[in-house]
Formats: structure tokens, C-alpha cells, sequence
């Protein structure tokens, strides 16, 4: 059971001249089970609306409310949020240098679970995991992200999806970067996770090539910080086609 | 003056290559030669004098103010000698300052770590000196020397409280193999200067790592220098100084010899008000040092408000003809995108933290090699996380990314 709902998101980063308005109004629900993809240029927000959503520092809200089961998500710290049940998967994820992956994902679980996970069963949790996204196992002695290849961290960030099973999954632009034997490893871990049948799916993307492999319930467009359409998996194919011309010179 | 007209004879005397490098002053045994130092000389702008109990002036350093326990491994002997032993100088130490050339005079005994040519042990020998009590300033004379193709760890730990001037001289023999750990873990009241002197052999490696995180004053300043070539030198250090604290490194490759390498990699983390770490990295090559490889780095970690890192890396390079040359330095509070990323995952502020300083040390703790040392190492960074766990979590609650 999870609905997200996000109602007339107004947000801001802090710029040399001031506060700047990125998002400008975004109301989206999310139920259980959905899977929503969200398509915009580069540049209209869509990382803004992510990070916003796990709390990133650098965005301010202005207006607008974002509430996870009811409950205020805006009012949780960072840390909060993911135990409350979002993950979000980034677009550039960050090194940690010195902090070996299997330190960090054992560390991430146990803050999630509330209680450490079981020695025995972990260690096997983590191999499938990993193996699942066709990531040697070995890489988990290494630093976080330290050195990966940029699909290489894209994998990482679904290993951790598996393993933290939150309720509502943000995905900025997992697929960009990926040849297309690794889309289809990606999109098969976001598709095992969609399987429970009652978890919520925000899936952040440039291009419309990744549909093909998970199919969204509802496609929004985005341009210039807020919603500009909505429809079925039709409007990828059309969006396709057309490119986002005719929004963006309607937005202007 | 004889100062002037003393160092330029000297300099006339040894082989024309040997010129004055404007990094390091020339040294002399004489103390005379050694004025008292004001704070305004490049080798002392860093250093709260003040605070150094009258040792770089003339304050008394006849103490005998710490007791000294010695596990030596097989075949190694660990014991004081007489100051006129044959062992002292044999570093080619010339003490550098005025503290350095107090504390050779004052020596009264030289403690000497002597490790057999070919004696090679796992095992490593440990000193430990407890220093009991600090309102008489001490001076001590260290010696380690490992003969030819030699390997070995010696740990020369420092306690309790004292007032220490020390000179320690290391001498490498050719194609030995060595490390030398010095671990300040003083009480917050103790003093100590130390003055470090490597000579490394033919084809020979020393690892000399330092670690600060005791003490209210230390100050350590160490040269290595190579008695020919292929010679190799690995300094290491980290230090974590807390509220008050004034940590000081400063270090000196002297690339005399072709083809000798040396790399350079110290870590620091500061915490509370006054915190204040120095590292100065010098590194010479001179006109005869064809073909060696160089690299120093130093990266300050700031946890809190209030600290200061000062953090100089220096380069001078007489020849053309180097395999490579290059420094890093970096002072930087944590990193905000790390954090969130952790925090993210569900990891609560303060141990997202916490896993941030550890991954910080973690690499070069594992450099260090000695095994015996890592679990502590690792457990001495977490006590000093405990310590200001408060204070960090406090100064930097609201985190803002420009
Ligand atoms: N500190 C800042 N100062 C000024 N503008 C900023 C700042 N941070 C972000 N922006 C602007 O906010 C807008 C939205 O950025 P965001 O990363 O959310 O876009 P995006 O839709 O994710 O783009 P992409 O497809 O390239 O990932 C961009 O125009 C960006 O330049
Ligand atoms: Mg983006």
C-alpha cells in the first residue's frame, strides 16, 4: 500500500542573483502498482522534481505539498524519507570514497530495516543481487562507485533498489548511458521490483526507449517545470515521432 | 658573524653539487648558531612558540620525565647506548633548528633499535615511551637502523605526558627494507618536537609513517635523504587534532641520488574551536637526481567551525631529466552530494558521517601495512569521531550546496 501524491510543487535553487523558480506548479499521484513515466528536454526540471522528492538541500520548496501514504514528506529529513519507503535512483551517483559497497549497502539495510539483516541470508541477498544485474559480486570490496563505469553505477543503484525494496522508486534517467544489453539488465531489476504488484514507480527519462522494456501505466510531459500533458504508453510512441517541439513552443 | 661565514665554508667544502637549497636552512650542532627563533622565519610562521615551554629558547632540557618499555622481535636489539656510541650521526643529521641542536647537546643517552643486516622479521619491535609528567623538558636521542637487506617494523609509540625534544636518525642499509611508525598518542598537555633525519641506502625502501592525535604542541619534522641510488621512501601520516591542538608536520625528500622515488601522502581531519594542523611538504631534486619519480599529497578534512589547516606543498627541481614530479593539496569540508547520497539510503546524518571520515583514512590506514596497527588505527578514529560527535552534527545542521 503506497500512494504519492504530489500537489502544486513550487521549487527553488539559490542562484548569484537570487532564488530561481525550477518547478512551477507539479501535481502528480502515484498509486500503488503504477508505473508513471515522466519525459521532458533537457534542462525542464525533472532532476529538480526527483531530488525534491528525497530532499536534496539544494532546493528549496516554496509552495505545494508532497505526502507519502498521507503522512508529510517535505516535513522528514533525508534519512527520514527512505526509511519511510522512496528510493530514489540518481542520475550521477556519488562516490564514497574508503567505503566499501558492501559496508554501505549493509549499513543502508539495517537504517532501513531498523534491525541488522541476518548474516547468513545477506551475504547470499547481496551475490543474487548483484549478480542478477551481471555485476561480479567482488566489485561489493570496492569503494562506492568509486572508479565504476557509468553503467556500472546505474546497476549499483538498481542492486540497491532489490535489496532496500522501498515503496516508491524514483528513477532519474537509469537508462541513459546504457548500451542496450545493459537496458534490458536494468529494466528486468525495475521489472522484478514492479512485480509485487504494490509498489509505486516515477520513471525519469529522456528518451523513449526504455518503454519498450517497462511499460508505464501513464506518460507525462514536462517542459519548462511543470506537467504539460498526460496520457497512455501511446504518448511515448508519439512523443517519439515528435519530438517535444510543439510543447515547448507552446510552453514559451 | 661565524654563522654566515661557518655555512658558507661548509658549503665551499662538500662536493660543488651540494648547493643550499632555499627550502631547508643549513643545520649546525652549534646552538649559538641557532638564534631564538621570533615566529617571523619561514620554518617557525606556523608554530605557536608560546606554547613550546621555553625549548626553542633555553629552557632546561635535563628531565629524565618518561619511562620507556621495549618489546624487541627475534634478533633485533632494543636498548640505550652512550652518546658517543658509533651509531649517532650516522644519518648525516645536522639539527636544523634551535630545538634540534639543544636536544643534541642535551642528549645524555642514545636509544638504538638495531636491526642485523639480512635479519628479516615479521614481527614488529615496539617502543613505547610514557612521559610522566611535563613541567621539566626532556631530550632524547633515537637511533634505528637496519643493516643490508634487513627487513623490518619498528613502532615507537609516545603516551602520558612530557616535554620532548627529540632527534631521531634512521639509517636504511643498502637494500634494507623498513618501516617506522611514530604514534603520538600523548595526553592533550604534552609538548613534543621532534627533529627526523632518514638515510636510505642503495636499492633500500623506508616507510615512515607518523601519527598525531595526542598532544597540545607537536611538531615533527622529518628529511629523507638517499646514500645512493634506487632508493625509495614512502611517507605516510594522519592526524586528527582536535579543539586546541597544533599538529605539525613538516617534511624534506632531499632527491640527492638518480633514480630514487619518494611519495608523499598525509591525512588530516580537524575538529573544534582553535583546531590546527600544519603540513609543509618540501621536496628537492637536485641537478644529480636524473630519472626519479616524486608525488606528495596532503588533504585536510574539516569537520567543525573554528579549525584551521595550513597546507604548503613545495617543489624545487634542478634538473630537467625526472621521470615525474607532481603535489596535491586539498582542504575541504565534507561533501554534501556524499552525504546525501548516504542519506538517501536511509543512513541517519551522524553515522553517514561517520562512514565518510573512516572511508576518508581507511586507504591510507591499509597503506601503512602493519597489521597489527590497522584494527587499532581504525578504532582510534572512531574514539576521536565519538569525542565530537555533538559538536559535528551540530555545525553544520543546515547544509547548504551553493
Ligand atoms: N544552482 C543553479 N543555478 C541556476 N540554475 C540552476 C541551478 N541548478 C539547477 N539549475 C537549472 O535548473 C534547471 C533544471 O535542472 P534539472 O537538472 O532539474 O533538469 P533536467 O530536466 O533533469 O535536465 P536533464 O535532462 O539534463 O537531466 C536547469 O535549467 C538548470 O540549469
Ligand atoms: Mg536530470
Amino acid at each position: 500500500m503506497a500512494t504519492l501524491e504530489i500537489k502544486d510543487l513550487h521549487v527553488s535553487v539559490d542562484t548569484e542573483d537570487g532564488p530561481k523558480e525550477i518547478l512551477k506548479g507539479v501535481d502528480l499521484t502515484i498509486k500503488d502498482g503504477e508505473t508513471h513515466a515522466i519525459m521532458g528536454p533537457n534542462g525542464s526540471g525533472k532532476s529538480t522534481l526527483a531530488y525534491s522528492i528525497a530532499g536534496h538541500p539544494k532546493y528549496t520548496v516554496t509552495q505545494g505539498s508532497v505526502t507519502l501514504d498521507g503522512v508529510d514528506v517535505l516535513a522528514m529529513s533525508v534519512d527520514e524519507r527512505a526509511r519511510a519507503g522512496l528510493f530514489l535512483a540518481m542520475q550521477y551517483p556519488v562516490e564514497v570514497p574508503g567505503v566499501s559497497v558492501a559496508n554501505f549497502l549493509r549499513t543502508a539495510k539495517t537504517a532501513i530495516d531498523g534491525e541488522a539483516p541476518k548474516l547468513r541470508t545477506w551475504v547470499k541477498d547481496v551475490n543474487t543481487a548483484m549478480e542478477q544485474v551481471k555485476m561480479d559480486p567482488a566489485m561489493s570490496q570496492r569503494s562506492v562507485n568509486e572508479g565504476f563505469s557509468g553503467g556500472e553505477k546505474k546497476r549499483h543503484e538498481i542492486v540497491q533498489l532489490e535489496l532496500l525494496d522501498p515503496k516508491v522508486a524514483v528513477l532519474d534517467e537509469t537508462d541513459s548511458g546504457l548500451d542496450i544489453d545493459a537496458l534490458k539488465i536494468v529494466s528486468d531489476g525495475v521489472n522484478r521490483f514492479k512485480e509485487d504488484g504494490d509498489k509505486g514507480v516515477l520513471l525519469i527519462t529522456h528518451y523513449t526507449r526504455i518503454l519498450r522494456y517497462i511499460t508505464p501505466d501513464f506518460v507525462h510531459v514536462f517542459v519548462d517545470g511543470r506537467m504539460v500533458e498526460e496520457g497512455g504508453p501511446e504518448l511515448a510512441e508519439q512523443l517519439e515521432a515528435e519530438g517535444y517541439d510543439k510543447y515547448v513552443k507552446s510552453a514559451v | 658573524m661565524t654563522v654566515a661565514t661557518d655555512s658558507v665554508r661548509n658549503a665551499l667544502e662538500q662536493s660543488p653539487e651540494k648547493v643550499v637549497s632555499h627550502l631547508h636552512p643549513e643545520g649546525s650542532f652549534e646552538i649559538a648558531d641557532h638564534v631564538v627563533p621570533t615566529g617571523r622565519e619561514e620554518v617557525w610562521r606556523f608554530t605557536p612558540l608560546k606554547r613550546l615551554r621555553g625549548i626553542h629558547q633555553d629552557a632546561p632540557l635535563d628531565g629524565h620525565s618518561f619511562t620507556v618499555e621495549v618489546h624487541a622481535a627475534d634478533g633485533v636489539t632494543a636498548e640505550a647506548v652512550g652518546v658517543d656510541h658509533e651509531s649517532r650521526g650516522t644519518s648525516g643529521i645536522v639539527p636544523p633548528d634551535r630545538v634540534s641542536a639543544r636536544a643534541w647537546a642535551a642528549a645524555d643517552s642514545v636509544f638504538l633499535v638495531d636491526v642485523p643486516k639480512e635479519h628479516v622479521g615479521e614481527e614488529a619491535t615496539t617502543v613505547t615511551l610514557t612521559g610522566t609528567g611535563n613541567d621539566v623538558a626532556s631530550a632524547g636521542h633515537l637511533v634505528i637502523r637496519a643493516g643490508a637487506f634487513a627487513k623490518a617494523t619498528v613502532v615507537i609509540r609516545f603516551q602520558g605526558t612530557a616535554t620532548l625534544a627529540e632527534n631521531v636518525e634512521i639509517v636504511v642499509g643498502d637494500g634494507a627494507e623498513l618501516t617506522v611508525v611514530s604514534l603520538q598518542d600523548w595526553d592533550d598537555d604534552a609538548v613534543h618536537h621532534s627533529t627526523q633525519h632518514a638515510r636510505i641506502g642503495r636499492d633500500a625502501t623506508l616507510r615512515h609513517v607518523a601519527v598525531s592525535f595526542g598532544g597540545d604542541v607537536v611538531r615533527h619534522d622529518a628529511t629523507a635523504e638517499y646514500a645512493g641510488p634506487g632508493g625509495s621512501v614512502e611517507m605516510l601520516g594522519m592526524y586528527f587534532a582536535d579543539e586546541g591542538q597544533h599538529i605539525e608536520h613538516r617534511l624534506f625528500v632531499d632527491h640527492n641520488q638518480p633514480h630514487t622515488r619518494s611519495n608523499v601522502n598525509y591525512k588530516g581531519a580537524l575538529q573544534g574551536q582553535g583546531a590546527h594542523a600544519v603540513w609543509i611538504g618540501n621536496v628537492l631534486i637536485r641537478k644529480e637526481a636524473e630519472g626519479i619519480e616524486t608525488y606528495e599529497e596532503n588533504r585536510n578534512l574539516v569537520l567543525t567551525d573554528g579549525c584551521q589547516a595550513d597546507s604548503v606543498p613545495n617543489l624545487e627541481i634542478e634538473t630537467g631529466e625526472i621521470e615525474g614530479a607532481g603535489h596535491a593539496s586539498a582542504t575541504g569540508r565534507f561533501d554534501d552530494n556524499q552525504l546525501f547520497y548516504l542519506r538517501s539510503r536511509g543512513i541517519e546524518e551522524s553515522e553517514a558521517r561517520r562512514l565518510v571520515v573512516h572511508g576518508f583514512f581507511n586507504d591510507l590506514i591499509r597503506k601503512i601495512g602493519v597489521p597489527e596497527l590497522e584494527e587499532q588505527l581504525v578504532g582510534t578514529v572512531e574514539a576521536e569521531l565519538e569525542k565530537n560527535v555533538h559538536r559535528i552534527t551540530g555545525a553544520t545542521a543546515p547544509v547548504e550546496v551553493p
